[in-house]
């Protein structure tokens, strides 16, 4: 049985990979499973300088999810580059590492920075941060600045680039195949849906930020339509992500054309989600009578 | 560490609005230390989704039994209050640093306020076992809104520790505070060690009443995600080298800080 695959160029020995953010730098999670086992690990999103990110609270549960406003808490590059790859190289998977920016100049400078540098199989670019030059608006939230962003790190790195998209467009498709055009050899979809709870007995919201970004398996037929419309814009492939907690989740966005899947916050809930992910995934293609992954890829647009 | 699912053996009501769960678990009994904190799936659902983050109440370590003590504040807390012995919980943990063991000598003062008392019994149980001699030189101070919610009065009494009461509304004990309780009856100077657990305003006042030599150990709370230090939601502002200021993420930092170098 072959369950392999290819991310513009990152070699996955199975589809199950990690959401940004809900995995750390890796070890946290080494206690409950074999990190061996994953398709990919990507990393906390990182900047270039650290970041102490936003006030308390930072997150609330939300029916079948939770919203979150961090604010890209991280230690900066160099502390990741000396403090968690020399750990993450010890082991026999491909580590993706997420990056963010206030200007298109941070994201070049990160790309130039990571370039060439030992245990990093690709960068993934996490495009929902907002432009600070463009009065806050978020890169994704437009194709032609998303494609910019792209256009720009392409121009300084060899590296297998993944954009992450935002939900939060009116054509999530359309960013898809500017960011492609752009340079961009995959796209993982999706990032968080923005969202606000408000505490009735305060008369106030509940984050301290006001608004966060909704995840888990509430936004999940949210991802599901944002990978299949993808599917039929772009040929790279898609990690597919938004509330998975099991295989029966992960078939569903590998149906819809999602090449790799990401687990997220369900890692918090149980932290052995990803391996049961990828058990799942086998028992469903041996059971199915499937030899390769691949031929499940999409196949929700054959019948 | 551990994630793993433990049979329940008794849980039920103690007071109102309040309950007692045992499970049965050799891991958590016998690595657990005073201050650590489990985190509880109430559901195996995904409404509500996140785990609850509860903290160690009391361990028997003959019967291998944890004990969790807490309120029903909200659906995850509701479905736990119905959960019944025989059924099997899904625990992770034990997480966090506990509070530090007291030395020999030590005069040591322990203060709760309502629920958040719970963990000081896990902690008079470890220094029972370790200084039962020197039990006199405990003192616990207790607090709570009204006499129905002070938590585990008979307990403190059985294990020959001194306890001191305060309501808010008189109807036991001292009327006021658990601070100010201790600031108008204590009066043997300064004590070495002061652990404390209960709501952050409950802190500040503390960090203003007590004398500057004592060592303070307090359990701070706030939302989490993970339990493990990666959703970096729980964080809380602790000093850092010189003047400057960092994040301490509660659920692996703490839960126990140093009161002194806490930010409010």
């Amino acid at each position: 049985m072959n369950l392999a695959v290819n991310i513009g160029g990152i070699f996955m020995k199975n589809p199950v990979a990690t959401a940004s953010g809900t995995f750390g730098y890796g070890g946290e999670y080494a206690d409950f499973i074999d990190l061996n086992k994953l398709g990919a690990i990507v990393t906390k999103g990182i900047t270039l300088l650290p970041r102490g990110g936003n006030p308390v609270p930072r997150i609330v549960e939300t029916p079948s999810g939770m919203l979150n406003s961090i604010g890209l808490e991280n230690p900066g590059v160099e502390v990741v580059l000396e403090k968690y790859l020399p750990y993450l190289r010890g082991f026999d998977v491909p580590v993706i590492i997420n990056i963010a920016g206030d200007t298109i100049d941070d994201y070049v400078r990160l790309a130039a920075t990571l370039e060439g540098v030992q245990g990093v199989s690709g960068l993934e670019i996490n495009i929902s941060c907002p432009n600070v030059k463009k009065g806050g608006l978020a890169f994704g939230s437009d194709p032609e600045s998303a494609a910019e962003v792209i256009s720009e790190i392409r121009g300084v790195t060899a590296l297998p680039l993944i954009a992450k998209l935002s939900p939060n467009v009116t054509s999530i498709a359309r960013v898809a195949e500017r960011v492609a055009d752009a340079g961009a050899d995959a796209v993982s979809l999706i990032n968080t849906l923005t969202g606000m709870s408000i505490d009735i007995r305060k008369r106030k919201p509940v984050l301290a930020n006001i608004v966060g970004g909704l995840s888990g398996p509430a936004i999940r037929p949210v991802a599901v339509r944002a990978v299949w419309q993808v599917y039929q814009a772009v040929s790279i492939p898609i990690i597919g992500m938004g509330g998975i907690t099991c295989a029966r989740d992960a078939l569903e966005f590998i149906m819809a054309g999602a090449t790799g899947v990401a687990v997220g916050m369900a890692s918090f809930v149980n932290p052995r989600t990803t391996i049961e992910v990828l058990e799942g995934i086998e028992a469903f293609m041996k059971e199915n009578g499937i030899e390769d992954v691949a031929e499940l890829i999409g196949s929700a647009h054959k019948n | 560490m551990f994630n793993s699912k433990y049979e329940i053996e008794e849980n039920y009501q103690v007071f109102p609005g309040h309950y007692l769960m045992a499970f049965k678990s050799l891991d958590i009994a016998r690595t657990a230390l005073p201050g650590q904190f489990l985190h509880i799936r109430c559901y195996q659902g995904t409404e509500p989704i996140l785990r609850r983050p509860l903290s160690i109440h009391s361990i028997n370590k003959e019967k291998n039994l944890v004990y969790i003590l807490y309120r029903v504040c909200g659906r995850g807390t509701g479905l736990l209050s119905g959960m019944k012995a025989g059924e099997m919980l899904d625990v992770l943990g034990p997480l966090g640093n506990g509070f530090t063991m007291p030395k020999n000598d030590e005069k040591i003062v322990l203060m709760g306020g309502g629920i958040g008392a719970a963990p000081l019994f896990f902690l008079l149980e470890e220094i029972k076992t370790h200084f039962d001699k020197r039990i006199d030189k405990v003192s616990v101070f207790l607090g709570a809104a009204n006499s129905d919610l002070i938590v585990g009065k008979e307990k403190i009494n059985k294990m020959g520790f001194s306890g001191y009461y305060a309501t808010d509304d008189g109807s036991s004990g001292f009327k006021g505070t658990v601070i100010d309780l201790f600031e108008t009856i204590w009066t043997e100077g300064s004590p070495d060690r002061i652990y404390a657990c209960g709501p952050s305003p409950m802190f500040r006042s503390l960090a203003e009443a007590a004398d500057k030599n004592a060592r303070i150990e307090v359990s701070v709370e706030e939302h989490m995600g993970c339990g493990l230090g990666v959703c970096l939601s729980c964080v809380c502002k602790v000093a850092g080298p010189g003047t400057s200021t960092e994040n301490a993420h509660i659920c692996v930092d703490g839960p126990v800080f140093d009161l002194r170098k806490i930010i409010f």
